[in-house]
């Protein structure tokens, strides 16, 4: 029971973060029907500007209180991130609007290769790792034997993503700049008619999608501490995994389905086997795709006839 | 989404001063995003010291020098077209005469022939080595991937992004039976190992394409591309994780090379140079190598064109372009779609039980979702279903990237840490989306139909619907 609680919380903390990443893919897929491949890449390079913002932030300038310097870690990371998302989709996808499908998709693995390198000759192809963050840790009860644990990293985690959540939650549901993103999901050539700007409104969605990312990068670098060039890849493809499973298109759903894999992941190394958890991932990606193809807060395809 | 013809016209009534000036403008704003999107990870590099620690370098110089080649480079540009705006011209669109479009299928064919020879005879045998493997043998093999996984993609429409799992059953299949099996049950025949597992090797990636195809035929378009690539990877972890079956992650060596029809390529008196009386080097075999992963790169193109005006291959591309009027129709989309699937791995089989032969060591490296990606994007920068055009793309990709390998004398100018190799990837990454904007239907963007009424018509490939699934 105890080892249950104890993967319970690792999983909701791991889940969170793809749960993040998978916001990325899932407002771009709703919007262009396009899989942003160079998403999981945006992550790890946001990873990557998070870990030099810290040693700035804690070595150079000296900031003493480590919440205040994860603060402006977290904002610098979204802000960088978010503008070399905003490029990408300048350079590598607006020229490519409109055209057939799969050359955005080909422009976007191109991308994600760039990104991969990039930050292999620019920072090199070691293992990046920090001093450990806000390890201390919090027993919730013990009996004896094992002790099921909370650390403040965790309930930072937990935190930061609950918040920001509501926040884009808002943004979406209420403002204006939500109303033309839901405009351009369900037809963009109308939304264009009635006066969207909807390259700004697409422009707008790759940068909302990377300050999550960015989010999801810090997190993920205080909580495992380290960092390599090639670790875009893998939560990328499970935060993809997340938004299929929550229902491509739906933000709840991503969240949902970030949770799930992040659960489904932990659960599984902890009571099976730790090298095949990304099996079990991909798997249930597949199973859940050809049972319940628009997932599960997903609105069903209407096929045309 | 702009509208166009409003430009030329503000263009035109500016003056060459405002031209000038918005230029600037252009310049000043490319280099700030250049500063942003640069300045953490080339401003800052991290390093770890001596004591194990990280530490943080900064390299403003480099910092500077590339937001200035950024910055000069728009301004470059934008002065450029803001000159041009005033004179529209439209650029008649560039047709290949019809006498270098018919002639080039025989002449690549021949060129491809005698291409050892000549470059044997130019660099003599040691430098050969090198220009026939590397350039050559390493070509053709993503020239018969590519080929393969046109089937799937250009043909039937099938995007499928875990094609390299295909290529892996290949390679493990010839591999373990080689190193394990025919060793234990038929000591004699190890000379024949590569003849016999090749046609197995087939045959069991076309079961994997078929038990891959299985559970997926109701999905199309990009979530038939992610549960390949899931799959791709699914295979990939097996293969690193069940470490009794394939050894993990120190793979299998010393897998037996192929023979010339049973005589081994080695320096006895019953191997290959003593047998015709030649003296004896590793050329032969490099060349030999050649011309079978040749002979099986033409079987592919030869085979798909072929399939191409049956029955089945004419429904692979009716199911491309429509797979609702298909079924409509009484064609089976099951079958067709299986058979997609099958015949496309079945090439990849080949493809990687011919790697594995050339190598003589596989591990999961080589089986990575970057190769996926790499085949397929060079189907696509090909023009999908164009056989020349893919094999231009490999050519061009594959070739281009390994001669950045070649660039040691780029250490002349940018000192002894410069190493160009590294940046072969980025390059190609930087390739791939620079080709897909200029041309994001491929080289070869015409297509001729296979069933026609009356006259036979190149059809432009914008008409094409590829990857609907």
């Amino acid at each position: 029971m105890e080892v249950f609680f104890q993967q319970l919380i690792n999983g909701l903390t791991l889940g969170s973060i793809y749960g993040l990443i998978a916001i990325g893919y899932t407002m771009v897929f709703g919007i262009i029907g396009m899989v942003n491949f160079a998403h999981g890449d945006v992550f790890m390079v946001s990873s990557f500007i998070a870990l030099i913002a810290l040693m700035v932030i804690t070595t150079w300038l000296g900031v003493g209180s480590i919440i205040l310097a994860l603060l402006i870690v977290l904002i610098i990371a979204m802000v960088f991130t978010s503008l070399i998302s905003w490029t990408i989709e300048r350079i590598a996808y607006r020229p490519l609007r409109g055209s057939f499908r799969l050359a955005p998709l080909i422009s976007a693995i191109g991308m994600s290769i760039v990104l991969m390198n990039f930050v292999q000759v620019a920072q090199g192809p070691r293992n990046k790792a920090v001093d450990p963050i806000l390890n201390t840790v919090i027993i919730l009860f013990d009996n004896g034997t094992y002790a099921v644990t909370l650390s403040y990293k965790q309930i930072m985690i937990a935190i930061t993503t609950a918040v920001l959540l509501m926040v884009f939650w808002w943004v979406v549901a209420k403002t204006p700049l939500g109303r033309a993103q839901r405009a351009c999901e369900q037809d963009r050539k109308m939304a264009a008619l009635l006066g969207v700007d909807v390259d700004r409104t697409i422009s707008v969605t790759f940068v909302m999608g990377a300050a999550l990312a960015a989010v999801a990068g810090t997190l993920y670098l205080v909580y495992y501490g380290v960092v390599n060039f090639a670790d875009g890849f893998t939560p990328g493809v499970k935060a993809f995994t997340a938004a299929v499973l929550g229902g491509i298109g739906s933000l709840p759903g991503a969240v949902l389905g970030g949770l799930l894999i992040g659960l489904i992941e932990t659960f599984w190394s902890a009571y099976f086997s730790v090298e095949y958890k990304d099996v079990a991932a991909f798997s249930i990606l597949a199973v859940v795709l050809i049972f319940l193809p628009q997932g599960i807060l997903g609105r069903p395809d209407v096929e045309k006839v | 989404m702009t509208i166009a013809p409003s430009q030329p016209v503000a263009a035109a009534v500016a003056s060459p001063a405002r031209d000038f000036a918005g230029a600037i403008k252009d310049g000043l704003f490319a280099g700030l995003i250049a500063l942003g999107v640069f300045g953490p990870l080339i401003g800052f590099k991290t390093v770890v010291d001596m004591q194990n620690r990280l530490i943080l370098e900064t390299r403003w110089g480099l910092l500077a020098s590339i937001v200035l080649t950024v910055a000069a480079g728009r301004f470059l540009i934008s002065a450029y077209q803001r000159r041009r705006a005033d004179t529209p011209t439209a650029k008649p669109a560039f047709v290949w005469p019809a006498a270098v479009s018919k002639g080039l299928p025989p002449a690549a064919l021949l060129v491809l022939f005698v291409y050892p020879m000549m470059i044997y005879g130019v660099t003599g045998g040691s430098g050969a080595l090198k220009w026939i493997d590397n350039f050559g043998v390493q070509i053709l093999i993503y020239i018969m991937l590519a080929w393969g996984l046109n089937v799937v993609v250009g043909l039937a429409g099938l995007l499928d992004l875990g094609y390299v799992a295909f290529y892996a059953v290949g390679a493990y299949a010839y591999a373990l039976l080689a190193t394990q099996v025919i060793p234990a049950t038929f000591p004699q025949l190890g000379v024949w190992a590569f003849w016999i597992c090749l046609p197995i090797a087939g045959m069991l990636a076309a079961f994997w394409g078929v038990l891959l195809g299985f559970p997926v035929l109701r999905l199309r378009g990009d979530y038939l591309a992610i549960v390949t690539l899931a799959f791709g990877e699914i295979i990939r972890m097996v293969l690193v994780n069940w470490k009794d079956f394939s050894n993990g992650y120190e793979g299998i060596s010393t897998i037996p090379r192929p023979s010339f029809f049973g005589i081994p390529f080695n320096a006895s008196d019953t191997g290959f140079a003593a047998v015709f009386g030649l003296e004896f080097s590793p050329v032969y075999r490099t060349i030999f190598l050649y011309y079978v992963i040749l002979c099986l790169a033409l079987l592919t193109a030869w085979v798909s064109t072929r399939l191409r005006r049956l029955p089945v291959g004419r429904a692979w591309e009716a199911l491309r372009e429509d797979e609702i009027a298909c079924r409509s129709l009484g064609i089976n989309t099951v079958n067709t779609k299986l058979t997609a699937f099958a015949i496309g791995a079945m090439f990849g089989g080949f493809a990687g039980s011919f790697f594995a032969a050339r190598q003589g060591f596989i591990s999961p490296e080589s089986f990575t979702f970057l190769e996926s990606a790499t085949i397929l994007a060079i189907v696509v920068l090909g023009g999908m279903g164009s056989l020349i055009g893919t094999a231009i793309a490999a050519v061009a990709m594959i070739g281009g990237t390994e001669l950045l390998r070649e660039l040691d004398w780029m250490k002349l100018i940018f000192g002894n840490d410069f190493d160009p190799a590294q940046y072969r990837m980025l390059i190609f990454g930087l390739a791939m989306v620079a080709i897909m904007i200029w041309k994001p239907r491929g080289f070869v963007s015409t297509r001729m139909p296979t069933a026609f009424l009356k006259s036979r018509r190149k059809i432009s490939s914008d008409l094409v619907k590829e990857g609907h699934g």
